[in-house]
C-alpha cells in the first residue's frame, strides 16, 4: 500500500471545496486567462461578471459585478473590470461568465479569482 | 367521379401502394427503409408491399376497403434507390398521411412502421433507416422533461462536458458498500454517478437501501466540495407501479436524477415516467439495454437514429449514445448524427451521417447524450472534440479502476477534461496534441499521472460492424 496515495479532502479543509470548470487545475495565469476570454468573445458571447463570499459559493445566484457586458469585445476592458471586481471583493470568488443568449445558458463560466477559503 | 365497384382477389401491391409521383406533404411521416425483397420480386412491388403492410392494406381486396377512402388513408412508396455498397438492397422512401396515427404516442406510430411488415414473407429483410416526424406530431410530444439548458441550471454545470462514472462490479455490492463507491466517486470531481443497467432490487441491494446510502453519499461528497452531485436512482422495475413508488422515494429523498431503461420497461411506462418527472422536477437519465438487438445488425432492425429521435419525443435528459472510441460498436459519422438529432432543433438531411430527412424539432428541448462503455482518461481528447459541451462523458472501470482508488480516479477524469476544455478554448488541436495537453496536466496531478500510466496501452479497435452505408472502394 505504500505506493498508493491518500485522496486529501476533508469536510473540515475549506481547501478541498472546488468551484466549477477549471477549479481542478492550477490557478490561470494572465496569458492563460486572455485566452479564455478570447474564446468567449470569439464565439459571439457576452462576457459578465459575478462574485460571492466563498461560504455562499453553492447558491444560484452570486452578486452581479454591474451588469452583464453586453457585445463588449475589448479583451482588456474586460480584464480590467475582473480586476475592479477583485480589488473591491479581494475575499471573495470571482467568476468570469459568457452568455450564450441564443442556447438561454452560459457557454463558459470559470473562476479567475479564487477568494480567501472558509 | 363514379364509384368504385368491389372486385374481390389478390392485386399486386404496386398497383395500389407505389407512387413515384406523389408529391410529399409537411404533414406527412416519412420512413425510409432498407430492403432485400425476396428473389423474383421486383424493388416497386417489394417498396410497395412494404408500405401498403406498414398502412392501411392486408393480403387480399376486403369490401370494407370500399366503406372508407382508401386513396386518402394509404401510405404509398413515393422513392426508391440504390443502397450504396449494397447490390441485393434498395432503399424505400414512404410516406404516411397524418391521420394514421395518435397524436403524442410514438408507440402508436412503431406499432404500425415496424408491426407484421418485419414478418412480411416477400422481403428477406428490412431495416428502419430513418424517420421524418412531421412537426405537427412533435408538438403533441412531452419532450424532455427538462432538457440540456435546464440541466446544466440546475446542475450548476457549464462551459464542459459532464462527468460520470457507472458503479462497478454491477452485481452484488451491499447497499453501503455501494454507496461508499458512489461518495468516493463524486468527492474525486465527478458530477454524477450512475446504477448500472440491471441494478434494480435484487436480493443482495434492495433498491431502498441502495437509494438511502446513495443520497447520502451524494449530500457528503456537496458538503465537501461545494459543488452539486447527483446519482441516476434506476427505477426500472418488473411493473410501473414498482418504478413509480421508486421514483417517488427518490424524490422524497431529495435526489436530482433518476434513471430507467427504456426499449425493457416499454414504451408507454417510459413516457408516463417521462411526465412524472417534469412534473416533480425529476431529470431523468435514460439507458438502452436492448438496443443492439433492434439496431446493429446493418440489414435488419431499426437504425439506432429512430431509437434516439422516438425517445427526445418521448422524453429524457440523457441517452446513451455510443463513444466512438470505447469498448462499445458505433460508427463516427453516424454517432455525430444522430448526436445532433437529440441535441439541435433543425437538423438537415446529410447522407454523409446517415440522415435521410429533415427534421424540424419546434420549441422541444435537447437531450444530452452520454459517452459510454470502456472509456478512460488517454480518450479525453477526442471525446470532448467528438460531442463537445453537450454531452455526459460516462466513465466506469476508467474511474473506480484506478489504482489509488475511485476518488483519485474521479479527480484524474476531472483534471485531464479540464486541461482539454482549456486547450480547446485557446485553439489548440486537442486530438493531434493529445499526449502533450494531458502530459501537461499530469504535472500538477498525481492522480493523472498514474492513470495515464495504468492505462496507457488500452484500446479496442475492432471494426464498425454497423458502418454507413457507402460505395465499395
Amino acid at each position: 500500500m505504500s505506493n498508493v496515495q491518500d485522496y486529501a479532502s476533508r469536510l473540515s479543509d475549506p481547501g478541498s471545496r472546488k468551484m466549477g470548470t477549471f477549479s481542478y487545475l492550477p490557478p490561470m495565469d494572465a496569458a492563460q486567462i486572455r485566452k479564455q476570454i478570447e474564446w468567449i468573445v470569439s464565439n459571439g458571447w457576452n462576457p459578465a461578471i459575478e462574485h460571492v463570499e466563498p461560504q455562499h459559493a453553492m447558491d444560484s445566484y452570486w452578486y452581479m459585478w454591474k451588469l452583464p457586458m453586453f457585445g463588449e469585445t475589448d479583451i482588456d476592458l474586460i480584464l480590467a473590470e475582473l480586476d475592479a471586481c477583485h480589488r473591491a471583493n479581494p475575499d471573495n470568488h470571482v467568476r468570469l461568465i459568457g452568455y450564450d443568449n441564443f442556447k438561454q445558458s452560459q457557454g463558459a463560466s470559470m473562476v479567475i479569482h479564487r477568494g480567501r477559503a472558509v | 367521379m363514379a364509384a368504385k365497384k368491389y372486385d374481390a382477389g389478390v392485386k399486386e401491391y404496386r398497383t395500389m401502394y407505389w407512387q413515384p409521383d406523389y408529391p410529399v406533404k409537411d404533414s406527412d411521416f416519412l420512413a425510409v427503409f432498407k430492403v432485400v425483397p425476396q428473389a423474383g420480386v421486383s424493388r416497386e412491388e417489394a417498396a410497395a408491399a412494404v408500405a401498403a403492410e406498414s398502412s392501411t392494406a392486408t393480403w387480399t381486396t376486403v369490401w370494407t376497403d370500399l366503406l372508407t377512402d382508401l386513396e386518402y388513408y394509404k401510405g404509398r412508396a413515393y422513392a426508391i434507390e440504390d443502397v450504396p455498397g449494397n447490390d441485393e438492397a434498395f432503399y424505400a422512401f414512404i410516406a404516411y398521411p397524418m391521420d394514421l396515427f395518435e397524436e403524442s404516442s410514438v408507440v402508436n406510430v412503431f406499432t404500425s412502421l415496424c408491426g407484421n411488415v418485419f414478418g412480411f414473407k416477400a422481403v428477406r429483410s428490412l431495416r428502419l433507416e430513418d424517420v421524418r416526424f412531421p412537426l405537427w406530431f412533435v408538438t403533441t410530444c412531452p419532450g424532455p422533461p427538462h432538457g440540456i439548458q435546464v440541466e446544466r441550471d440546475k446542475m450548476d454545470k457549464y462551459g464542459r462536458p459532464l462527468l460520470g462514472c457507472t458503479i462497478k462490479p454491477k452485481l452484488g455490492l451491499s447497499a453501503k458498500n455501494y454507496g461508499r463507491a458512489v461518495y468516493e466517486c463524486l468527492r474525486g470531481g465527478l458530477d454524477f454517478t450512475k446504477d448500472d443497467e440491471n441494478v434494480n432490487s435484487q436480493p443482495f441491494m434492495r433498491w431502498r437501501d441502495r437509494f438511502s446510502f446513495v443520497q447520502e453519499a451524494i449530500d457528503k461528497a456537496e458538503q465537501e466540495t461545494s459543488e452539486r452531485k447527483g446519482h441516476y436512482l434506476n427505477v426500472t422495475a418488473g411493473t410501473f407501479e414498482e418504478m413509480m413508488e421508486r421514483a417517488a422515494y427518490a424524490k422524497e429523498l431529495g435526489s436530482p436524477i433518476i434513471m430507467n431503461d427504456f426499449l425493457t420497461t416499454g414504451w408507454a411506462a417510459h413516457q408516463s415516467l417521462s411526465k412524472w418527472c417534469r412534473k416533480n422536477g425529476m431529470l431523468l437519465h435514460v439507458h438502452r439495454a436492448l438496443h443492439g438487438v433492434i439496431d446493429r445488425n446493418p440489414n435488419h432492425g431499426i437504425n439506432f437514429r429512430v431509437l434516439a429521435k422516438l425517445l427526445r419525443l418521448m422524453g429524457g435528459d440523457h441517452l446513451h449514445s455510443g463513444t466512438v472510441v470505447g469498448k462499445l460498436e458505433g460508427d463516427r459519422a453516424a454517432t455525430l448524427g444522430w448526436v445532433d438529432l437529440m441535441r439541435e432543433r433543425h437538423i438537415k438531411a446529410d447522407r454523409a451521417r446517415g440522415i435521410f430527412f429533415d427534421q424540424d424539432w419546434g420549441p422541444m428541448p435537447g437531450v444530452f447524450p452520454v459517452a459510454s462503455g470502456g472509456i478512460h482518461v488517454w480518450h479525453m481528447p477526442a471525446l470532448v472534440s467528438i460531442f463537445g459541451n453537450d454531452s455526459v462523458l460516462q466513465f466506469g472501470g476508467g474511474t473506480i479502476g484506478h489504482p489509488w482508488g475511485n476518488a483519485a480516479g474521479a479527480c484524474a477524469n476531472r483534471v485531464a477534461l479540464e486541461a482539454c476544455v482549456q486547450a480547446r478554448n485557446e485553439g489548440r488541436a486537442i486530438e493531434k496534441e493529445a499526449k502533450d495537453i494531458l502530459t501537461e496536466a499530469a504535472r500538477s496531478s498525481p492522480e493523472l499521472k498514474v492513470a495515464m500510466e495504468t492505462w496507457k496501452e488500452i484500446k479496442f479497435e475492432f471494426d464498425v460492424v454497423d458502418k454507413l452505408d457507402v460505395q465499395h472502394r
